[in-house]
C-alpha cells in the first residue's frame, strides 16, 4: 500500500489546485470545470458512461485479442524461415509507420458503413500488430545461443526446438509486446470511433464527440477519466499476468 | 578412435584414445574452443575435415551451466534423451540416476536459479553424461566456479569418469595449467599465434589421483614443464592478443 502512496497524494494535491484555482479565478466552466463538477457528472452520468465504458472495452480486447493471434501467429511461422521473415518485416513497420487516423476513413468504407464497430476493432488490431508481431519474433531469437548448440548436438527436430527452447524463451518478450498493444488497442479504438464518426458505436469516444460538440467541458473530463481508470487496468492485468508467467519461468 | 580436427589457424591433428583424459591449453584465441566444437561437430572446418565420433555418442558441457530456467533440474538432465526419442518415463527414470550420480538426487525438482553455481554446473555434467557418451567434451566448465567448488568438481568428474566401463574419452579446454596436470593423463599446448598443436605433455600418476597428489614433487614437476611450454606458445610480448 505504501508504493501507491505517493502517486496517490500527488493526485490528490494537483485535484486540489485545480479546484482552488477554478474557483478563485473563476474560470468559465465550458473552458474548464473544476474536479468537484468533473465527479457530479461522472456520478450523474454513471449508467451511460459504464456501458460505453463496457463497449470500448470490449471493442479495444477483441482488436488485443485479434492483434495477438495474428501477430504471434505471423511471428511464429516466420521465424521458421529467414527469407519470409526479411520479406514481410518492411511490410509490418509500415503498418507500424502509417497514422491510423489516415486509414481510418478506408477501413471503415471497407468494413461497411453500417458496421462501425468492425472497423473499430480492425483498426486497433492493426494498431496493436506491430508491437505483438515484433515482441514474438525477438524473443524466439533471444534463446541462449548455448542452448541452440545443445540442441543442435543431440539433433532436436525442429518442432521440439520451438517448443522446448525457443518458446520458452520467448514468453516474457510476448507478453511485454502484449502490454504495449493493450494500450495502443485502446488508443486505435478511440481513434476509429472519432473518425468513423457516427454514434453507432457508443463507445467513450463517442461521448467525448458528443459532450465537445455541446460544450460540455465536465461530461468530457468524465468521458476522459473513465478511459485513464480503462487503460490503467487493462495495463496492471497484463502486468500482474507478466509477473506470474516469470515466476513460473524463471 | 581418431579425432583429427582442424581449427581456423590449425592445422591440428588430434587423437584421442577411447577412455583417455586430454586437456587443450593454450592463451586466448589460440583456437581451443573452436577445436572443441569442431569435435562436437558444432561447427564446421572452413577447410578439411573435422571427423569425430558418431555425434549421438558426444556430449558436450559449456563454460556457463546453461541451463534451461524454465525447466527443473530433472527436466534438464532427461532432455538429451527426450530429443533423441526416449519415452518420457525412460527419460525421467535415466536422468534421475544421472543426478543422483553427481550427488544431487535431492535437488531434483530444483530450478536453476535456485542451484549455486557448482550445483548447476553438477545438473550440466550429469546432463552430458545421461546419454552415456563415448566422447566428452568440456569448454572451460570449471573457469567461473570458486577454487574449493573447482576441486571438488574435478574429483568427482574423476570418480564418474572411473565409475563407467567403458570409459569415456575427455577433451577439455581450458587455461589453467595446474587443472590440466591434475585432470588429464595428456595436455595438448596450441599456439597462440598459429593455432597449430605446439607441444604435447604426457602427464605421470596414476587416474583418479590419489590423495595429497597436489603436493607430490612429480605433479608440481610436470605443472612447471606445462607451464614453460604454455609461455612459450603466448604470442610475442607487446602484441596484443
Amino acid at each position: 500500500m505504501s508504493r501507491a502512496l505517493p502517486p496517490l497524494l500527488l493526485g490528490l494535491m494537483l485535484l486540489a489546485i485545480w479546484e482552488t484555482a477554478c474557483r478563485s479565478l473563476q474560470v468559465p466552466a465550458y473552458f474548464l470545470p473544476p474536479p468537484s463538477a468533473v465527479a457530479m457528472s461522472l456520478v450523474e452520468r454513471a449508467p451511460l458512461l459504464a456501458g460505453s465504458a463496457l463497449q470500448t472495452f470490449r471493442m479495444a480486447l477483441q482488436a488485443l485479442l485479434a492483434a495477438t493471434l495474428i501477430g504471434g501467429g505471423l511471428a511464429l511461422a516466420v521465424s521458421m524461415n529467414r527469407p519470409a521473415e526479411r520479406a514481410v518485416r518492411p511490410l509490418a513497420v509500415a503498418l507500424q509507420v502509417t497514422p491510423v487516423v489516415a486509414i481510418a476513413p478506408l477501413v471503415v468504407i471497407w468494413s461497411g458503413l453500417d458496421h462501425p464497430d468492425r472497423a473499430v476493432v480492425a483498426l486497433a488490431a492493426a494498431v496493436a500488430f506491430f508491437p505483438v508481431f515484433s515482441g514474438v519474433l525477438t524473443g524466439l531469437k533471444s534463446a541462449d545461443p548455448d542452448l541452440e548448440r545443445l540442441f543442435d548436438l543431440y539433433g532436436a527436430p525442429p518442432l521440439q526446438r520451438l517448443w522446448r527452447l525457443r518458446a520458452p524463451s520467448a514468453l516474457p518478450f510476448a507478453l511485454e509486446g502484449v502490454r504495449v498493444a493493450a494500450g495502443l488497442a485502446v488508443i486505435g479504438a478511440v481513434v476509429a470511433e472519432f473518425v468513423s464518426g457516427s454514434g453507432a458505436t457508443q463507445g467513450l469516444a463517442w461521448r467525448l464527440l458528443e459532450a465537445g460538440n455541446r460544450l460540455r467541458t465536465a461530461d468530457m473530463l468524465a468521458a476522459l477519466a473513465c478511459l485513464m481508470v480503462m487503460g490503467l487496468a487493462l495495463n496492471a492485468g497484463i502486468a500482474l499476468l507478466e509477473r506470474l508467467c516469470r515466476a513460473r519461468l524463471a | 578412435m581418431r579425432y583429427p580436427g582442424r581449427s581456423p589457424l590449425g592445422p591440428i591433428d588430434l587423437v584421442v584414445d577411447p577412455g583417455e583424459i586430454v586437456a587443450l591449453v593454450g592463451p586466448s584465441g589460440a583456437g581451443k574452443s573452436t577445436a572443441l566444437r569442431l569435435l562436437a561437430g558444432l561447427e564446421r572446418p572452413t577447410e578439411g575435415v573435422a571427423t569425430s565420433a558418431d555425434p549421438r555418442h558426444v556430449a558436450f558441457v559449456f563454460q556457463a551451466p546453461t541451463l534451461m530456467p524454465w525447466a527443473d533440474a530433472l527436466a534438464n538432465v532427461a532432455l538429451p534423451l527426450e530429443l533423441s526419442g526416449a519415452s518420457r518415463e525412460e527419460a525421467r527414470r535415466r536422468a534421475s540416476a544421472a543426478l543422483a550420480a553427481v550427488g544431487l538426487g535431492d535437488r531434483a525438482g530444483a530450478r536453476p536459479r535456485q542451484l549455486s553455481g557448482g550445483m548447476a554446473m553438477r545438473v550440466s555434467l550429469a546432463r552430458a553424461l545421461v546419454t552415456e557418451p563415448d566422447l566428452l567434451l568440456l569448454d572451460e566448465p570449471f573457469a567461473a566456479l570458486d577454487s574449493v567448488t573447482r576441486r571438488r568438481l574435478i574429483e568427482d568428474l574423476h570418480r564418474l569418469w572411473a565409475a563407467r566401463a567403458p570409459r569415456p574419452a575427455i577433451v577439455f579446454v581450458t587455461h589453467g595449467v595446474e587443472e590440466a596436470v591434475y585432470l588429464a593423463a595428456r595436455s595438448v599446448v596450441l599456439d597462440g599465434a598459429t593455432g597449430r598443436a605446439a607441444s604435447e605433455h604426457d602427464h605421470p600418476g596414476p587416474l583418479p589421483r590419489p590423495p595429497g597428489w597436489r603436493a607430490d614433487p612429480a605433479f608440481r614437476g610436470a605443472v612447471e614443464r606445462l607451464a614453460d611450454a604454455l609461455a612459450e606458445a603466448m604470442p610475442p610480448a607487446g602484441v596484443a592478443a
